[in-house]
């Protein structure tokens, strides 16, 4: 593989495809996406650019290491699970509110979404936690047996 | 609504502490105690509601088909233990930043701490028994953290894994029976199973019910024989000790079982078992003590001796135990911690806890001194002390039970232990000439005796003023044995009574104890306890379960992902053959004519396959096996799957990525063993079975009940015009929630597994 040219085509191709990510992600309650689907998408963009370079410039540019996003991924999820609580209303169950853009559309918005976002962080978080490790770790060694 | 805004703020404060902690170290304890501070002054502006006939309570239905609420009710009990939590809080977050002033992770273990302080309060103040649980299981899971603290030991690792393996166990078996108690009382209310309490206590399930809560209470509260894992647990740092294995944490089970004796005590089983267990404990845990010479580990036992005899108490249910209970409760958290504390002062001024190296510390340490002298007098149940009173109490306790004087003859052997130990541990490191160890001590700073002296004067006040807590005494004895607990006349001079006398008798032999230390530590170490003890059965069972594991893993985990995939691959084959051989017949096949490019996309399936099958280069097999995926997600877009297509596409890109990774890093070996035409048989025939149960799955009348309700409830409930995410992130959202969870912990493991060693990181 020629560098100069993954390297060029990269350079292009990832804020594209984590564009259509996010597209992916926020278009996901009424068309086919979602934070899963979105998740992956970010995680593949981001590992073509890996590929086009190295670990530590993917670490530079997501700024924040995987774990803590996984991490933060599962808060938003308990989060948007729990907002419900503050009204009275039941773990879980959706809110909505409609928020009316300066151009006279209305947007809905809800805990659902926000629900997709945390899942898009955690999906995020853990496949970039696998491709960085087996990028920059060691293999593990065997026998983990002096502490348990 | 109070209720939850003080869980609530007690759960924000854990979050941030190692934050503040980063901010500013020297400040940081200071500023954060201030949050279990003014929590107290809170939960004391309460006790009036809560002494009334309606405490104050809270409700909000969690899944309201399972009975699960976040109920909280704070009465008498719950209040009295939620004020010693945030009272003592507040000077062992005062104290631990001192002590652990050099510590590089003093934010994480603060952290914890106030983690600890937000699931006991929500454990005392839990009115749903699930949520009880998951508090229960919250303090196990802190407990291991703050006992693992120094992660580097080896003896503090294993000690965080005894307490976590035992509590964990007995939570286990907790869970269980509160399950069973919701099912046979129809709520998992606690404060509505008293209704069902016949049921409870009398019914089929009664004694199974009884076993599994005193599973629960006994490995929590450290009953023999479960005791082994607190003095282990001593491997944490002090301030932990004094707070969570003396004051709070050890209570929980105690506590548990005192919210409970409504509902279950009372009973021939219940009473025998409780009695004889804490008798045990009481007089076990006092003995062993002297077998230590470790302040703390001596501490240790003390307290298991104490948790005993509050254990006792709760068997014998009287409305004076009851009493007894709250007084020696509250007492013991008051000098217990002290005694910690002053431990951790002693053992950060002379750089040991060895009592016999320990002595003359009184005029290099006056202010530690003092605390130490009046902590260990209310232990020994001295007056004007609130222990003297305490003791009085649990000694008309059991004279006034039936088959008193044996009781009362255990109880007073118990106690007299207890003094000597007090002299101990209190007194023996103060006086006397000054030890070689204590040579060039100066007192410790003010954080560090402050805590301890303030939690002394306490024990002095209450003892002179008993009539200040009182009112919240009886209280929590009428939560305990019901309205008959509340004539609770709390003074300390009540005349020439027999217990002043049996007080007085256990006092000389204390003395006597104390003076015979030696030859007493001598013959409990010529018992080798060690060798035969709970303790050395555990340390067993954990090395046979090892080897066992080392053998399955063996046997089935040998690292060749050749083996991994012929055994799934033969148990999918093996359960799929059951029912299908057990109706055995062609199904009534779908009949549809197959279009020319659905024709197409199958004939390149199968190449794909045959590629992947018949080559010889990883690669080449990799490539063919993406072809693959890539077509299955074609024939999803056919049959109107677009979401499902879409992922298909990505995750099947993730997965070559993921196999080229490994695949240049690890080099690839062919597994030995293989034989083609075994995995060609293996394969047919597991395909060929799949083949078949799709034929039979699709042959059935199609459920459309659940699909049509959700594709109805999509746009109109949902917001959403895609039910595939409308499924996946509201109507079934917990179990997106589960599966959240459980990526998050997987990847967890993998960056565990690949992480650069510490080693290597630091070089």
């Amino acid at each position: 593989m020629n560098a100069v040219v993954l390297r060029t085509v990269t350079r292009s191709m990832t804020p594209v495809l984590l564009q259509l990510s996010l597209v992916l992600l926020v278009r996901g309650h009424n068309a086919p996406g979602g934070g899963f689907v979105g998740g992956l998408m970010t995680s593949a963009a981001l590992i073509l650019y890996l590929f086009a370079y190295d670990v530590q410039t993917v670490r530079r540019l997501v700024r924040v290491p995987p774990v803590r996003l996984m991490a933060l991924g599962v808060l938003v999820v308990l989060g948007s699970a729990s907002l419900p609580l503050v009204t009275g209303k039941p773990f879980l169950r959706a809110a909505w509110t409609e928020v009316s853009l300066p151009w006279g559309e209305t947007l809905s918005l809800g805990t659902p979404m926000l629900f997709d976002v945390g899942v898009y962080l955690v999906v995020v978080g853990a496949t970039l936690g696998f491709i960085f490790a087996l990028e920059e770790g060691e293999a593990p060694q065997g026998g983990g047996k002096e502490d348990l | 609504m109070a209720l939850l805004a003080i869980l609530l703020s007690s759960l924000v404060t854990a979050a941030l502490a190692p934050l503040v902690v980063r901010v500013s170290r020297r400040g940081a304890s200071f500023s954060l105690s201030l949050v279990p501070l003014s929590l107290t002054v809170w939960l004391a502006s309460l006790v009036p509601e809560a002494l009334s006939g309606t405490p104050p309570s809270f409700h909000v239905p969690w899944v309201p088909e399972l009975g699960v609420a976040l109920s909280l009710r704070a009465d008498g009990l719950s209040l009295l233990m939620a004020l010693l939590i945030t009272g003592m809080g507040t000077l062992i977050v005062l104290y631990a930043g001192a002590y652990l002033q050099d510590s590089p992770r003093l934010g994480s273990f603060l952290g914890w701490l106030l983690l600890f302080m937000a699931s006991m309060l929500g454990l005392v103040l839990a009115d749903n028994a699930l949520f009880l649980f998951a508090c229960w299981e919250l303090t196990t899971v802190s407990s291991f953290f703050l006992i693992g603290h120094d992660s580097e030991k080896e003896d503090a690792r294993q000690a965080a894994l005894r307490a976590l393996m035992v509590t964990a166990l007995g939570g286990q078996a907790l869970l269980l029976g509160l399950l069973l108690m919701g099912w046979v009382a129809g709520t998992l209310t606690l404060s509505e199973m008293h209704t069902a309490g016949p049921a409870l206590r009398e019914g089929p399930l009664s004694l199974a019910i009884l076993l599994l809560v005193l599973g629960g209470a006994f490995t929590k509260s450290a009953q023999v024989p479960f005791h082994f894992w607190l003095p282990s647990a001593m491997a944490a740092p002090t301030p932990a000790s004094a707070y969570l294995h003396a004051a709070t944490m050890v209570k929980a089970g105690v506590y548990l079982l005192a919210r409970l004796s409504p509902v279950l005590g009372g009973t021939p089983a219940w009473k025998a078992a409780l009695v004889t267990v804490g008798l045990v404990t009481m007089v076990g845990g006092a003995l062993l003590s002297f077998g230590h010479t470790d302040l703390k580990r001596v501490l240790a036992y003390a307290t298991v001796s104490v948790l005993g005899t509050l254990v006792l108490l709760l068997g014998l249910g009287t409305p004076g135990a009851a009493q007894a209970l709250g007084v020696f409760l509250t007492a013991h958290a008051l000098y217990k911690g002290a005694l910690f504390l002053v431990a951790g002062a002693v053992d950060h001024s002379a750089g040991t806890r060895e009592l016999p190296r320990l002595g003359g510390l009184r005029k290099a340490m006056p202010f530690t001194a003092s605390a130490a002298g009046l902590a260990a007098l209310s232990m020994a149940g001295l007056p004007p002390l609130f222990g003297f009173i305490g003791k009085e109490l649990v000694y008309g306790a059991s004279r006034h039970a039936p088959g008193g004087w044996g009781l009362a003859v255990g109880t007073g052997l118990g106690f007299a232990l207890l003094v000597g130990t007090a002299a101990r541990v209190g007194l023996s490191p103060f006086l006397g000439p000054r030890s070689e160890a204590g040579r060039d001590v100066h007192e410790a700073s003010p954080v560090l005796w402050g805590p301890p002296l303030a939690l002394a004067v306490c024990g002095g006040v209450l003892g002179l003023a008993p009539g200040w807590a009182g009112p919240l005494l009886a209280g929590a004895a009428r939560a305990i044995s019901g309205p008959e607990g509340e004539h609770l006349e709390l003074t300390l001079w009540h005349g020439l009574t027999p217990e002043l006398g049996w007080s007085a008798a256990s006092l000389a032999l204390g003395g006597a104890v104390y003076a015979l230390r030696e030859p007493l530590r001598r013959t409990l170490a010529a018992l080798r306890m060690d060798r035969w003890g709970p303790s050395h059965l555990y340390t067993l069972s954990l090395s046979g379960l090892r080897r066992l594991a080392d053998f399955v893993t063996g046997r089935l985990q040998n690292g060749s992902l050749y083996r991994y995939t012929f055994i799934t691959v033969t148990a999918v084959a093996g359960l799929l053959a059951l029912p299908l051989v057990l109706r055995m017949g062609i199904p009534e096949g779908m009949k549809r004519t197959l279009h020319l490019h659905e024709a197409a996309v199958l004939a390149l399936l199968v190449l794909a396959t045959g590629l992947a099958v018949k080559t010889r280069s990883v690669l080449t097999a990799l490539m063919a096996l993406s072809v693959v995926g890539l077509t299955e997600s074609f024939v999803y877009v056919l049959l109107g799957a677009p979401d499902l297509a879409l992922t298909q596409v990505v995750v099947q890109t993730l997965t070559v990525i993921l196999f080229a990774l490994i695949f240049s890093r690890f080099p690839v070996q062919p597994s030995g063993g293989r034989s083609r035409l075994r995995d060609a048989a293996l394969s047919l025939t597991a395909g060929g079975l799949i083949s078949w149960a799709l034929l039979h799955a699709s042959a059935a009348p199609p459920q459309t009940r659940l699909a049509e309700a959700y594709t109805a409830r999509s746009a109109s409930e949902a917001h959403g015009r895609n039910v595939v995410n409308t499924i996946l992130v509201d109507f079934r959202a917990l179990d997106t929630m589960g599966e959240t969870t459980v990526l998050a912990t997987a990847s967890l493991g993998v960056y565990l597994l690949f992480r650069p060693s510490r080693r290597r990181r630091q070089a």
